[in-house]
């Protein structure tokens, strides 16, 4: 039999950490009892195993990176002073969730005009073509207005197509839904704080994507309940 | 079960954390601003350092991780006065790095990695009493992130939970629960 007080108390008991009095009453269990004796030796065994885990070099040379990270870039003067917009972190990141809206916006337009009328590749050329002049903040701020206009029609989409939708999988959508309109505010406001964080950017609009993503195949089951 | 004694910690690898002198010289040209020496100091801490990244955050994180950490080294290398061994200096800025970018996403991230989630892990056929390595990463990746961090701290690099309830700004009793139930949970990859 399992006795709990020990089997809780068996890592400290592993690693020497019980009192003189605990130690002799943890061992006058042990004597005893078989399945304790066991736990323990697996936990030594757990522990060993960790002691023993090898570094591990990087799959790629991360030196090049940190080189350009410490040493100080020339001073040069530009020919243009200011950075192109896609140069930045949170324009990177904008143009990352360009991407991602767009494609889901096409979708959202294919499946309400119907196969014969779709055209997502102009669609995709008529978006891009038009962020080169824009700035950093024009930009991000179209990224995320653009990001919210997508949501929306896709939502439109779902609503149209929601009593189609059995109540359980409406009821897991709205679930994942609720969860990542949660991790994007939490993101947004982790960005908002540190805004040239690539880490936290990258995140962000990973979030937005998946939102995306998550509304587009919703989206395409409500069409194919149709 | 081979009883320990008192001094069980023996059993624990004396990490990293204390590696010889021989960083010192570099650890000197590299506050001068010679970067060939810090890159023969990162070439002999990265694979130690990309570990610890790897398992506190995830593998996708630790290249990221590792070049903060060498990073900040870098900008705070005046700071280091030798009072212990480059490489413990270093390991504390890596600790700071992982729990930073953990603190960082905090909510979000607890969200997809539930840390109140039963600590359940696929039981591994027993192949004679050993863990195969690779297996014990990969289980080590499904703990959540309090145990796993404990975890880490602990067995695999050494610190006492009086530290690691310092770094995390919790108690020993935190910690100690948190290394129990990580170690059972990695346990269960023993059963047979």
């Amino acid at each position: 039999m399992v006795t709990e007080h020990w089997t809780d108390r068996l890592s400290e008991y592993v690693d020497g950490e019980l009192t003189r009095a605990e130690q002799a009453a943890c061992e006058a269990h042990l004597a005893t009892c078989a399945e304790c004796r066991a736990v323990g030796e697996d936990l030594l065994a757990v522990a060993h195993t960790a002691a023993a885990l090898p570094a591990d070099d990087p799959a790629r040379d991360l030196w090049p990176g940190i080189f350009s990270a410490i040493t100080p870039q020339p001073k040069v003067v530009p020919l243009v002073r200011r950075r192109p917009w896609y140069a930045s972190v949170p324009g990177l990141a904008a143009a990352a969730a360009i991407v991602a809206i767009v494609s889901g916006g096409s979708v959202w337009l294919a499946m309400r005009q119907g196969p014969a009328t779709a055209a997502p590749t102009s669609i995709v050329v008529a978006s891009t073509t038009e962020q080169p002049t824009a700035t950093v903040a024009p930009a991000a701020a179209r990224a995320e207005q653009t990001y919210d206009a997508a949501v929306a029609d896709l939502r439109k989409v779902l609503d149209a197509g929601r009593g189609r939708l059995d109540s359980t999988t409406l009821r897991v959508l709205e679930r994942n839904l609720a969860t990542i309109d949660s991790a994007v505010a939490d993101a947004q406001r982790a960005v908002a704080s540190d805004p040239n964080n690539a880490y936290l950017n990258a995140y962000l609009a990973r979030t937005m994507r998946r939102k995306v993503d998550l509304l587009r195949q919703a989206a395409t089951l409500a069409r194919a309940e149709t | 079960m081979t009883t320990p004694t008192r001094g069980a910690r023996a059993l624990k690898r004396i990490p990293a954390r204390q590696r010889s002198d021989s960083d010192a010289v570099e650890v000197a040209l590299a506050t001068s601003g010679d970067t060939h020496a810090f890159e023969r100091l990162y070439r002999s801490h990265v694979g130690r350092i990309h570990a610890l990244t790897r398992r506190m955050l995830s593998p996708d994180e630790a290249d990221d991780a590792t070049q903060d950490v060498f990073i900040r080294a870098w900008q705070k290398l005046e700071s280091f006065r030798g009072e212990s061994a480059f490489g413990t200096w270093l390991h504390k800025i890596a600790v700071n790095v992982c729990l930073g970018r953990r603190a960082q996403l905090g909510q979000a991230r607890a969200r997809y990695h539930a840390d109140d989630a039963p600590l359940e892990t696929v039981p591994h056929p027993h192949t004679g009493g050993a863990l195969d390595r690779v297996d014990f990463e990969t289980a080590l990746e499904q703990l959540p992130d309090g145990a796993r961090q404990v975890f880490v701290l602990h067995d695999v690099e050494g610190y006492r939970h009086e530290e690691i309830a310092e770094m995390l700004g919790t108690v020993t009793g935190t910690s100690k629960s948190q290394l129990h139930r990580a170690r059972m949970a990695l346990r269960q990859h023993l059963e047979r």
